[in-house]
């Protein structure tokens, strides 16, 4: 009875239950498929074989679930018939998709005043619904009555990749057709002007990436271009007609210019310390002998940077200003939150092709979303007095945007640039798939080869240079205005000028390296450009490492792999594999009944029931395994670590700046140390991914644990609990919500790295979409692909955050 | 233009926020009852305001928070468009006004001081203060020198180059006020202008207000949730009460003659002696003869000769502003406002 009493007074427990039991209940009714479908193929091979059915009658459903047994569409969704929209619309489904439309306008135009005016006000609303009317008309409706009296005309949701696919050849190749001269032929073509339109896009970056970084490592591809431009011949033969001559090549910045400018500008925005750290940084990438590709991945950051910035200022303004284009575009951000790096590359490759302008496309479409976020959050969060305030004096609409609400948000809006340079960076590796040069593109190499001790050395350089670059841009946004019309020319300017100054001293410094290194027999001037793998390297050093711990620490590290896949990773991935389609379906739904009611069990349904549909249910649910395995482990050491930390004041600062230098790393070095010691498995790929998703918890549970009201510990301290009473009656509960959050950044990152660890054989969605990057990219899959990937995200982080929305209003917090 | 003619002129003002605010109210026929509105999601911001405000004159609204206060204000500077009802700019009609006639009109003739002082803060205090100057396309030069004006006349001569982020709220508060001064507007809007400060500079302040109006004689509406700062400021108060105009009088009327309950509940514990003109309590002229030496003006609060009065047996003339003796005030007339009874007290103010 007790029992009973105290259940009762817990409700969602009970559910919880219930939900638990049912899930058990249909995971133990496999019997018959069992062992089809832990291995990951064979019950969609027997199906393709005939072997078995992939779906039963209604009938035969009911007597094998009453002989304990699942039918097989409830394990694993069948290829399903829909209705084909494009091909058969009859008359009747075209009558139904008005009556909806009109039906959800109804309300809306009976209420409205002015019935004139209707129209033109709510055109979006329209759209929208309308939109459901066509869905619910020529697609749900048709296609419930295909599956109940069958032989319409069909395709099934298998196809919508190759349809994608074929779509985008068409758009690409045949739309829209102008002729095209072209000098090989010496004939006009037919070329689509989509096609025209994107290798303009294309070569007009790849341009600008050239002169960059022919300005900072020098070159002659500009040259060569510009001549294409300017004269009859070709340029290269232009460039074989001069060459010699001063004009058929550019030359390069000397590396110790742009080192003493590091140091000046880290000076200007912080102070001694971020410019001895980006000076360092600068001697460090020359003196090793990457300065080549470091300023092919710099240059590449550097076009690739302020288009995303400005592109997200850009639709960021447009969206504070018009309501409708920020509904338009909140699913594609929301989307773009846990949309997979590599899934950025499919369509890129299909429309651009490969290459350096390839890679800064992906870049700028990966890295425009946050900036888009974060400027319309700054816009939005500008005092509303301050808006009327510039109102009242007068401003019109250009005046208040540019004068009022974007400098005000400049903090907010900087940031946003901060963060725009960190995706670039963390994009500046993985875009050296489809061909972007620099240290990405040696470091895949070097990977490849196995080569760890250069990998190593390589990493070091991306993350020298993803903290220089995060340091100085978070310093920029920090920096306050200061006032400069009493000063003098001299004063005002005193930064440039020593900059010109230090220029041209540089350069007369590089121009003696003619004959301090004349007689060396490389004939190098190492003042001015240090050639690739020319420098010191530690290569050796590292290697000699490698090979010690390998076969030092082999032995012990093979046991305890063998054990972690044996004795935890594999049963833990069959368990997964072994849920039946319907088990998965009653746990999340019932999850998100329980956390947010009716609403979030169907938004959390539909994500699951997208990727239950698509030819890659198995795959997600190793996804899923593995997602699960990094995040249990990463939170339990996360927030230990945090809450130990938080205890000394000192231990928080440095468990605080340990998380920031980390979080600076771009994802993919996190993969070189552990390929260095656990070589090609999954422990690898999940190492790597509870080290990169360790970071949120820790840093969440700290701050969270921080922010407890200080009057709230001294009452606690007042009614005299001791130390882990505290912790454990107060400050957790009270801090449980941000911590929450906290793991809800980890799944994303866990995701995000789950995903990469494709690229060191795992064979979960990661592993597919790579496949599609490899074969030349199939568009509609590899779109797929991502969104199966960003619905598993977007589903937990519906349900983490509708929980600590709940949690926090209940607290009274903000 | 006469002098009849109000600066601002209300005329049965709505503002009601909600999804189908503007049906509701063609439906409701101007009788508004806020319960009901609230049952169909709708929050009742202003109920049928109506009241002029002359040249020269300021107004006090005062209400407590979600009253509608700051709403009328808004209206009233179409920072957000009302519901229903006329508002009249001196004699224009602001409610039909175009985007571009509005920026005019805020450009010249309004000036607004906001309560958490909505600085600017990229600016420093003289860019700040010129910032509307500029806006209006003034050049540079003109503005700052105008700015700089203004920065002597709110007294904060030796920080122009401060940035907001460098000064106390006091401070950034005249800021606030020197910036709404810049283009000399005809009508100041203040939006509980002292409210975020301490209630030492909060006075401060308020003498410093009082000294710019005697220089300025600005039309203002002022709007505030203290009583005491009302009666201190006001030439007229505006009582509100969950969007409606429950009284509007002078100080003393309203404190002497409260027209509902919950005006009574915030005159009760008003010292009348502080708000009370000598105007109110003096009589006519009798055939007494026998007056004192003393004089007081009829503009004098009771308070600050209450003392003379009350040492002095005989009656004591009371001047006009032209020195010519309108009444005479008794003792006992001043005794009985000091200690006795609130309802028994008749107004002549």
């Amino acid at each position: 009875m007790n029992f009973i009493n105290y259940l009762s007074q817990r409700p969602k427990l009970t559910q919880f239950g219930i939900v638990l039991i049912v899930f058990f209940i249909l995971m133990s009714m496999t019997g018959l498929y069992h062992d089809l479908i832990v291995e990951r193929h064979l019950f969609a091979k027997s199906v393709d074989k005939g072997e078995i059915q992939s779906s039963v009658g209604f009938a035969e459903s009911m007597s094998m679930i009453l002989n304990w047994q699942l039918p097989p569409q409830l394990i694993r969704i069948p290829e399903l018939t829909f209705y084909h929209p494009v091909i058969n619309t009859s008359a009747t489904y075209i009558l139904i998709a008005l009556l909806v439309t009109a039906g959800l306008l109804y309300k809306s135009f009976a209420e409205s005043v002015n019935k004139s005016h209707w129209l033109r006000v709510n055109w979006f609303q329209i759209i929208s619904k309308g939109f459901v009317g066509i869905i619910v008309g020529l697609l749900f409706i048709p296609t419930l009555y295909n599956w109940f009296f069958g032989e319409v005309t069909r395709s099934t949701f298998w196809e919508i990749p190759s349809m994608l696919q074929d779509f985008s050849q068409y758009l690409i190749f045949e739309f829209w057709q102008t002729p095209v001269y072209d000098p090989e032929i010496e004939d006009y073509e037919d070329y689509g002007r989509v096609r025209l339109f994107t290798r303009a896009i294309g070569a007009t970056l790849l341009f600008l990436i050239n002169l960059i970084r022919e300005l900072l490592i020098g070159g002659f591809e500009t040259v060569v271009s510009l001549a294409n431009i300017f004269s009859d011949q070709s340029g290269w033969d232009w460039l074989n007609e001069n060459e010699g001559k001063w004009y058929a090549s550019v030359p390069a910045i000397p590396w110790t210019v742009l080192t003493a400018g590091a140091f000046i500008l880290g000076y200007k925005l912080q102070g001694v310390g971020l410019s001895i750290l980006a000076g360092f940084s600068c001697i460090y990438l020359a003196v090793f002998g990457q300065w080549e590709p470091a300023m092919q991945t710099l240059s590449f950051v550097l076009v690739a940077a302020p288009v995303s910035g400005l592109l997200g200022v850009t639709f960021g303004v447009i969206a504070y200003k018009s309501r409708t284009f920020e509904r338009v575009i909140t699913p594609f951000l929301l989307v773009a939150q846990t949309f997979p790096h590599f899934a950025y590359l499919v369509p890129v490759i299909v429309f651009f092709g490969i290459g350096d302008h390839a890679g800064a496309i992906a870049t700028i479409i990966f890295a425009t979303p946050p900036m888009i976020r974060l400027t319309l959050l700054g816009l939005k969060r500008v005092s509303p007095e301050v808006l009327d305030a510039g109102r009242m004096s007068g401003c019109h609409n250009y005046q208040l945007m540019f004068k009022v609400l974007i400098p005000t948000a400049r903090r907010d809006i900087l940031i946003g640039v901060n963060q725009v340079i960190m995706q670039c960076l963390a994009m500046a590796v993985i875009a050296s798939f489809i061909g972007a040069m620099g240290l990405g593109f040696n470091l895949l190499l070097a990977l490849n080869q196995l080569r760890v001790g250069q990998a190593l050395e390589l990493g070091i350089c991306i993350v020298l240079i993803a903290i220089v670059l995060d340091k100085l841009s978070l310093a920029w946004a920090n920096k306050q205005t200061d006032y400069f019309a009493d000063l003098s020319f001299v004063e005002r300017n005193k930064t440039a000028l020593l900059f010109v100054a230090v220029f041209f001293a540089a350069l007369l410094f590089a121009w003696f390296g003619n004959w301090v290194f004349a007689d060396t027999a490389k004939g190098i001037n190492y003042f001015y450009l240090i050639p690739h793998n020319k420098g010191i390297t530690t290569e050796p050093f590292w290697q000699a490492g490698v090979d010690y711990m390998v076969s030092n620490w082999r032995a012990g590290i093979k046991i305890f792999n063998t054990w972690l896949l044996v004795e935890v990773l594999m049963p833990m991935k069959a368990s997964f594999l072994a849920m039946p389609a319907i088990a998965t379906f009653v746990l999340t739904m019932g999850v998100g009944y329980i956390i947010g009611g009716i609403r979030s069990a169907i938004v959390v349904g539909s994500f699951m029931l997208f990727i239950a549909l698509t030819p890659w249910w198995e795959r997600a649910l190793i996804t899923m395994y593995m997602l699960t395995f990094a995040v249990i482990v990463s939170v339990f050491i996360g927030t230990i670590v945090g809450a130990i930390c938080v205890q000394n004041k000192r231990a928080t600062k440095f468990i605080l700046l340990v998380c920031d230098t980390f979080q600076t790393f771009p994802s993919f070095i996190y993969l070189i140390p552990v390929i260095m010691l656990f070589g090609v498995t999954d422990t690898s790929v999940l190492i790597a991914v509870i080290v990169y998703a360790v970071i949120p918890p820790t840093r969440y549970t700290v701050e969270g644990l921080r922010n407890v009201p200080e009057s709230l510990l001294d009452a606690a301290d007042m009614s005299g609990v001791t130390k882990l009473q505290r912790l454990f009656k107060i400050e957790f509960p009270l801090a449980f919500p941000h911590i929450m959050l906290g793991v809800n950044q980890c799944v994303v990152f866990a995701l995000f790295m789950v995903i990469i660890g494709a690229f060191i054989g795992t064979e979960d969605l990661g592993q597919e979409i790579m496949q599609q990057l490899f074969s030349g990219g199939n568009i509609g899959s590899g779109l797929m692909l991502g969104l199966c990937v960003a619905f598993i995200g977007l589903a937990v982080d519906h349900l983490i955050q509708t929980w600590a929305t709940k949690r926090r209003k209940l607290l009274g917090i903000d | 233009m006469s002098d009849q003619q109000p600066v601002i002129k209300c005329d049965s003002v709505y503002k009601i926020f909600g999804k189908n605010a503007e049906k509701m109210l063609q439906d409701a026929n101007g009788k508004v009852v806020a319960e009901e509105f609230q049952k169909a999601g709708c929050v009742v911001g202003v109920n049928n305001a109506s009241f002029e405000v002359k040249k020269g004159e300021m107004l006090v609204v005062m209400g407590l928070s979600g009253s509608g206060k700051s709403t009328l204000l808004r209206c009233i500077s179409r920072l957000t468009d009302a519901t229903a009802g006329n508002i009249y700019i001196e004699g224009e009609d602001l409610t039909s006004m175009s985007d571009k006639e509005l920026i005019e009109l805020r450009r010249n003739k309004m000036g607004m001081v906001f309560q958490s002082f909505a600085l600017l803060p990229h600016k420093t205090v003289l860019e700040n203060i010129a910032f509307p100057l500029q806006v209006k396309g003034n050049s540079t030069k003109d503005s700052m020198q105008r700015a700089k004006e203004m920065v002597d006349l709110v007294g904060l001569t030796g920080r122009e180059n401060y940035f907001p982020r460098e000064l106390s709220g006091g401070q950034q508060q005249r800021v606030g006020i020197a910036r709404s001064l810049a283009v000399e507007p005809d009508i100041w809007f203040l939006d509980e202008p002292f409210s975020a400060l301490d209630p030492l500079i909060r006075k401060e302040m308020q003498d410093e207000f009082l000294r710019l109006q005697s220089v300025l004689n600005k039309t203002i509406l002022f709007v505030t949730h203290d009583f005491d700062e009302a009666l201190r400021l006001a030439d007229r108060i505006a009582i509100m009460k969950d969007g409606i105009i429950e009284q509007l009088d002078t100080p003393a009327n309203i404190v002497l003659n409260p027209a509902t309950e919950y005006v009574r509940k915030f005159t009760e514990d008003v010292p009348r002696e502080k708000v009370l003109k000598i105007k109110s309590v003096m009589e006519p002229v009798g055939d007494e003869k026998d007056f004192s030496d003393l004089r007081v003006s009829e503009d004098a609060i009771i308070e600050t000769v209450a003392e003379a009065v009350l040492g002095d047996p005989k009656s004591v003339p009371v001047l006009n502003a032209n020195d010519d003796i309108v009444g005479v005030v008794h003792s006992s007339k001043v005794i009985h406002v000091l200690f006795g009874e609130n309802s028994t007290l008749e107004s002549n103010a």
